[in-house]
């Protein structure tokens, strides 16, 4: 069963949704659900530790040796990937029961499980494959599920929301299969490791060009890298709070590492970068994002909104660490990914609380929220912590490596504006800090009661994730520079 | 090149159009005219989908959305937008550059046609089916169709999820019963449709076709009955409940197969240790995965049409 490992993880998920469906009843496809993620889990670390034992993993779907077939192929980079997008869905998936109450009628829970773990199943998919089409297929599954997702928002404005997010992601997909298609049309193979190598004999041409062009505007599309944002904000405002703290941890995640894959596995760091200049785009990209994205945050009155913004400057702080093509500024990446993961979706989950209890994530409904609910307000705090980047904290690890990696690059400048722009981070947590701490209760306020221990636990398990990450560095940091030495200097076994 | 500037023309007309019912029946033509160009291109099993699916199914179906909201476009939004037309002619004008270092078409030494192509062309021994586009949609590349099931039944949750519970309004009974001709008319063909669909559906092998044509036929068959014989008595026969087993059930026999290859000891849907004989094999798994497509693409496609059917005009 051992050899199965790749294929199981996606396969558990996706046989699960219909037996969800089957099952009808919303607390036996809860235990199905939270089943399948937490197997999946299982499954990931288990790859991960045979990964770091014998190098990259390759699975023949069908027994076809690849290019013919489909291969999974599962190396340091995606391990790392596929690590957190289970891990943050099993957390966020054992919160469910009670938040959804909430937010959706109960008779449609069933489905909104199956939902769930198609959504789920697309971005495991998206990950492990080593075929350039089947990512494609499977990020049609993602999308697809995840406009779903969103459109459960508890107000009409979700429909709408989701349908933005819905013409936005459809262009963002149409743009990879195009390149796609470029590429098979002048490689002949559809094999990510085949047509790497093919393309690297074929040096760079017209056609090569614009599949390059069309592949990264449609994952910056799915990644929302600014200014291909617009339908971020809106989707994580009004989707159901558990749907934002499970997407805001995942979903631009696999499309960055989409991004990552395409540009070091397909082009090549010699392609990609010194032909054909694609840090000159990305780098001014990411760093107006790293700006303008954390400044609108600062002006927003809606929590949720405020974390969506600072979720693009996130991107642009990953996206920076792509565009300098290091080993250290792509190592600075892959661990944001994964530390911001974990702190957004801590963050959103302590959002999804007080969802639960006020039913609002106004600033001003949100007032001396320290003393009504001190667990949730103190969690939120944790993981504000370490969005700023406050040393110990995980934010602060990955900071770091941009940092040094803007420096050893020689960009200075770089390095600077990564500092300033922390502080506007500073500024927008602040906020809401403020509000919850050094504001009255409004008067005519109910008692509150504390979030129930099923929400509260998952979201605790990942505030200590945030600290853990900041303090002990050998899993994110370790796997993350061999991943990126993978990456900018080839040589995969 | 003539069928291409059909395309335009039509689309051109599309834009044009306020009148929304006449804009989808345009959408179908479309349709049927890009069929038409797969044909000439020697894309049949393309043909045939495009043909089944675009032409025939998405039609009706739009057609019973305009059926639940007005029939006319906002003339509101036919100005001139400069700003994105400027975008669309920039990504335009890249892709064409982009076309300028492309292999010409037809050309056999392209490397779509030396690279792979060659063992493909030769699977008789390893597959043993005439049809190559099945075998490699059903075999080589049956992970990327169990992937396309998938995104089927996907959308069968998201509208299963999202209409279920906007049913309002009384139900009327839009069964064309009046119509002594027509009923008869249309009774005649619907066990021809579905004996088609059921050929389409196992001569897949050999000829064009397979699950996702055969299942679109299906549905397309029911739609018909329920059309002329109204939603109520349709719906005796296929109950939401059923209809979500049928569409899991697609998915799940699919997954099946290759479970069960699995247990046989192969690799995830590798068909060849499913029988003694590797090509036995082959035949026995494809033949089970497109029944699994064909089921679910059928139920999605009939519970799609009772679903917006089923809501009335607010």
């Amino acid at each position: 069963m051992i050899e199965h490992l790749p294929i199981l993880q996606i396969l558990v998920p996706m046989l699960t949704a219909p037996l969800c469906v089957l099952s009808r009843r919303p607390l036996v496809s809860w235990g199905l659900a939270l089943t399948a993620t937490w197997f999946a889990l299982a499954t990931s670390i288990q790859l991960l530790i045979r990964v770091l034992a014998e190098g990259t993993q390759s699975y023949e779907l069908g027994g076809w040796p690849p290019p013919w077939g489909i291969e999974l192929r599962i190396d340091l980079v995606n391990v790392f990937v596929l690590l957190i997008v289970t891990a943050i869905s099993s957390v966020v998936l054992t919160a469910a029961p009670r938040s959804l109450e909430k937010e959706i009628s109960s008779d449609r829970h069933y489905l909104f499980y199956a939902a769930y773990l198609l959504c789920m199943t697309g971005l495991l998919g998206m990950t492990a494959t080593g075929d350039a089409f089947n990512v494609f297929v499977f990020l049609e599954i993602s999308s697809l599920s995840s406009y779903i997702l969103i459109s459960l928002g508890p107000t009409r404005r979700a429909l709408h929301s989701a349908f933005q997010y819905l013409v936005m992601g459809t262009l963002g997909g149409t743009f990879v299969l195009l390149g796609v298609g470029m590429l098979y049309m002048v490689t002949g193979t559809l094999n990510i490791v085949d047509m790497g190598a093919r393309l690297g004999d074929l040096g760079p041409n017209r056609t090569v060009l614009v599949a390059l062009a069309v592949i990264v505007v449609g994952t910056s599309i799915k990644m929302a890298l600014f200014p291909l944002h617009a339908w971020l904000p809106n989707a994580y405002t009004y989707a159901p709070a558990l749907v934002t703290a499970f997407l805001a941890a995942t979903a631009t995640k696999v499309a960055y590492y989409m991004l990552v894959k395409f540009v070091f596995r397909v082009f090549g760091v010699e392609l990609a970068f010194t032909a054909l200049r694609l840090d000159a785009v990305l780098m001014p990209v990411a760093i107006l994002a790293m700006f303008i994205a954390s400044t609108v945050a600062i002006y927003q009155s809606d929590v949720k909104r405020i974390l969506a913004y600072s979720s693009l400057a996130q991107i642009g702080y990953m996206v920076l660490g792509l565009s300098l093509a290091s080993v250290t500024g792509l190592t600075g990446g892959i661990v944001h990914l994964f530390n911001h993961a974990i702190m957004k979706s801590a963050l959103f989950l302590a959002l999804a609380c007080v969802v639960l209890r006020i039913g609002s994530t106004q600033l001003n409904d949100m007032r001396g929220l320290g003393r009504r609910m001190p667990l949730t307000a103190a969690a939120f705090v944790g993981a504000g912590l370490g969005l700023i980047g406050v040393p110990m904290t995980a934010g602060f690890v990955s900071k770091w490596f941009l940092v040094l990696a803007a420096l050893e690059s020689g960009y200075w400048p770089v390095a600077v504006l990564i500092l300033l722009s922390s502080l506007l981070a500073v500024i927008y947590i602040w906020r809401v800090i403020e509000v919850m701490y050094f504001q009255p209760p409004p008067d005519d306020a109910a008692k509150l009661t504390e979030a129930p221990w099923s929400m509260l636990g998952p979201t605790w398990v990942l505030v200590g994730a945030t600290f853990y990450f900041g303090i002990s560095t050998s899993l994110t940091v370790g796997v993350a520079s061999q991943a990126a030495d993978l990456l900018v200097n080839g040589a995969a076994p | 090149m003539v069928l291409l500037a059909f395309l335009v023309a039509i689309t051109w007309a599309i834009i044009q159009l306020r009148d929304l019912f006449a804009a989808v029946m345009l959408t179908g033509i479309f349709s049927l005219i890009s069929a038409c160009l797969f044909m000439v291109m020697d894309a049949v099993d393309v043909a045939f989908t495009e043909a089944a699916v675009g032409a025939g199914i998405s039609t009706i179906l739009m057609l019973r959305t305009l059926a639940l909201t007005e029939g006319r476009s906002d003339p509101r939004y036919n100005r001139l937008e400069l700003g994105p037309l400027a975008v669309v002619v920039a990504i335009g004008a890249v892709l064409i550059y982009g076309t300028f270092d492309m292999p010409r078409f037809g050309d056999p030494n392209a490397p779509i046609h030396t690279h792979m192509v060659p063992r493909f062309l030769e699977q008789s021994s390893e597959i043993g089916i005439p049809n190559i586009v099945t075998s490699i949609l059903g075999s080589y590349r049956g992970y990327d169709t169990f992937g396309e099931t998938t995104v089927v039944f996907t959308a069968a949750i998201g509208v299963f999820l999202l209409l279920s519970d906007l049913r309002r309004g009384r139900r009327v009974d839009d069964a064309l019963r009046d119509d002594i001709i027509l009923r008869i008319g249309a009774k005649a063909p619907i066990p021809f449709i579905m004996v088609f669909a059921l050929y389409v559906q196992f001569h897949g092998d050999y000829g064009p076709g397979g699950g996702f044509q055969a299942g679109v036929i299906f549905a397309a068959a029911i739609v018909l009955y329920t059309l002329v014989f109204g939603l109520a008595k349709a719906e005796k026969i296929f109950r939401r409940r059923r209809l979500e087993l049928l569409v899991a059930g697609g998915v799940l026999l699919y997954g099946a197969v290759g479970v069960v290859s699995m247990l046989f000891g192969g690799n995830f849907l590798d068909y060849n240790v499913l029988a003694h004989d590797p090509v036995h094999g082959q035949h026995y798994g494809i033949l089970l995965i497109e029944l699994g497509v064909g089921i679910t693409v059928a139920a999605v496609m009939v519970s799609l049409f009772f679903l917006f059917a089923r809501r009335q005009q607010v």
